[in-house]
């Protein structure tokens, strides 16, 4: 007879945790700012069809990084879980904060349970109706949930983007300067990055009911100026 | 949250969605032959203009001889591009309408594109074809969408019948009670490259004189200030008129109507048999 191995839950954990940081650091990083309208979400993206960030509902948008398949059918869940709660009650009770313990459950399920935790870093970011009231959840692929405040990052460098625009992020920026402070941050001092290597997208709290938008390359070229064409 | 095994998945269809949670709105049964008095929406129209396409429809529901809402909306966004106007049984015709709404959505979200305008025709036809049953009970609805073809760069019209047929109209289209008196009135009126202004005058007036001959269809409630909803639906989207400018163009139109009446021939007045002047 065989014994099994024995393994030290300590160490599974550990080991498992390490499998999806790997993941996640292998991918590019993303970046979720406050501005005086509402909230920035730019990422880092050569495609332009195999998205990050995407809208789930009125107020509420999603970003992910890692692995694609895995953090997409985590959105389209999170849609589905969205419409039909605004189907069943009202639109106005589908909020961020309920969403993203959701995923929470579902992705601390999945990393003790399954063999493969999922290779994922996300983003629940809900606009208020007030500057005061935006909320930026940011769920960790072990199922941790983490309020963030003004900013919050995610991905492999998140620390050394974090730290660099904890240092250039204030309060009321207008949205031309929040982009070109977060894709600072993003790209660090010795790189740049172009508007086509980019993706970002806001919730406006003057958008109507549907408050997220996609920034185009056009628009995003014209905030970030002679700063993003490399030269 | 809903999780599904990839052979299970129900797609971008929200419906389907809600088929597989156990959410699809019930059926309702009545025995064969069997049925309700219930409030029903009546005279929607629609006309195709050089910009896009202008929707229309008045204010009343009716449960058969009460008036039992004087200002029950009948047109709809269904989108940004398109919007859905509905007669028939009200409450059925509003789930409907809310449904697909959602339907759209919950596909732009899910997909990342909006459906194409046939898409949306198309999932519609499908949705009256599922309240097929209820029809058969006397809750029919009978829609009307309109949208801005974003790839042809036209407006574009669709009617349905009660089965889900799908009809797509080059010119204009109505629905309900009202519709055969709103319907001449526009094909009379209709020219080819009309513009906003000559689109919504021709909407007004059919929705006006099929008041008139019509008493399910009600007109602008000058008491209350209750005028139709009109909207209009172009590449910059789905615009519902400003009750201001409905009102005023209803008083125009009622100021030439009266003029016309003041000089319209009299009957001659009759006097009756032996009860001349005392």
């Amino acid at each position: 007879m065989t014994m099994p191995f024995y393994v030290a839950p300590e160490q599974v954990m550990k080991d498992r945790a390490d499998y999806a940081r790997k993941g996640i650091a292998r991918g590019r990083s993303l970046a979720a700012v406050l501005y005086d309208q509402g909230i920035l979400i730019c990422a880092e993206n050569p495609s332009s069809t195999l998205r990050k960030i995407s809208e789930i509902y009125d107020r509420i948008a999603f970003a992910g990084v890692g692995k694609y398949n895995e953090f997409d059918q985590l959105r389209i869940a999170g849609i589905r879980a969205a419409d039909l709660k605004g189907y069943a009650y009202s639109r106005e009770d589908v909020d961020a904060r309920s969403l993203a313990n959701q995923y929470a459950q579902i992705l601390g399920q999945i990393f003790t349970h399954e063999m493969k935790p999922m290779e994922v870093e996300i983003l629940v970011a809900e606009v208020g109706a007030e500057p005061g009231g935006d909320q930026l959840f940011h769920i960790l692929y072990d199922g941790t949930v983490m309020d963030e405040e003004n900013v919050t990052v995610l991905g492999g460098e998140a620390e050394a983007i974090a730290a660099r625009l904890q240092e250039t992020w204030r309060a009321g920026l207008p949205l031309d300067e929040a982009v070109r402070v977060t894709v600072q941050a993003l790209a660090g001092p010795e790189r740049s990055i172009g508007p086509s290597e980019l993706e970002a997208a806001v919730l406006s709290r003057t958008n109507g009911r549907r408050a997220f938008r996609r920034i185009d390359d056009e628009e995003l070229s014209g905030y970030l100026g002679e700063q993003a064409s490399p030269s | 949250m809903p999780f599904f095994t990839p052979g299970d998945d129900p797609g971008p269809s929200f419906t389907e969605l809600l088929r597989r949670v156990g959410l699809a709105p019930p059926v309702p049964t009545l025995s064969p032959g069997e049925r309700i008095e219930i409030a029903h929406g009546t005279t929607v129209v629609a006309i195709r203009y050089a910009d896009g396409v202008v929707m229309a429809g008045d204010r009343r529901a009716t449960a058969g001889n009460f008036i039992s809402h004087r200002a029950i909306e009948k047109v709809f966004p269904a989108d940004r591009h398109s919007g859905v106007a509905i007669a028939g049984a009200a409450g059925p015709a509003m789930e409907m309408v809310k449904l697909f709404q959602l339907q759209l959505e919950h596909y732009e979200k899910v997909e990342g594109t909006a459906l194409s305008l046939e898409g949306k025709a198309n999932t519609l036809a499908q949705m009256v074809r599922s309240n097929l049953p209820a029809a058969m009970q006397g809750l029919g609805v009978v829609p009307l969408f309109a949208g801005y073809d974003t790839h042809r760069r036209a407006g574009r019209l669709f009617e349905y019948d009660l089965t889900g047929g799908r009809y797509e109209e080059t010119r204009f289209a109505a629905s309900g009670s009202g519709s055969l008196h709103a319907s001449t009135v526009i094909k009379l009126g209709y020219r080819e490259g009309m513009d906003r202004g000559g689109a919504v005058d021709l909407a007004i007036t059919a929705l006006f004189e099929a008041a008139d001959e019509d008493s399910a269809t009600g007109g602008p409630d000058l008491v209350r200030g209750i005028y139709p909803v009109i909207a209009t639906i172009t590449s910059s989207g789905f615009e519902r008129l400003a009750d201001d400018e409905v009102a005023e163009r209803f008083q125009d139109l009622v100021a030439t109507l009266t003029e016309r009446e003041a000089t319209a021939p009299r009957l001659p007045e009759t006097t009756t048999e032996g009860g001349g002047e005392r």
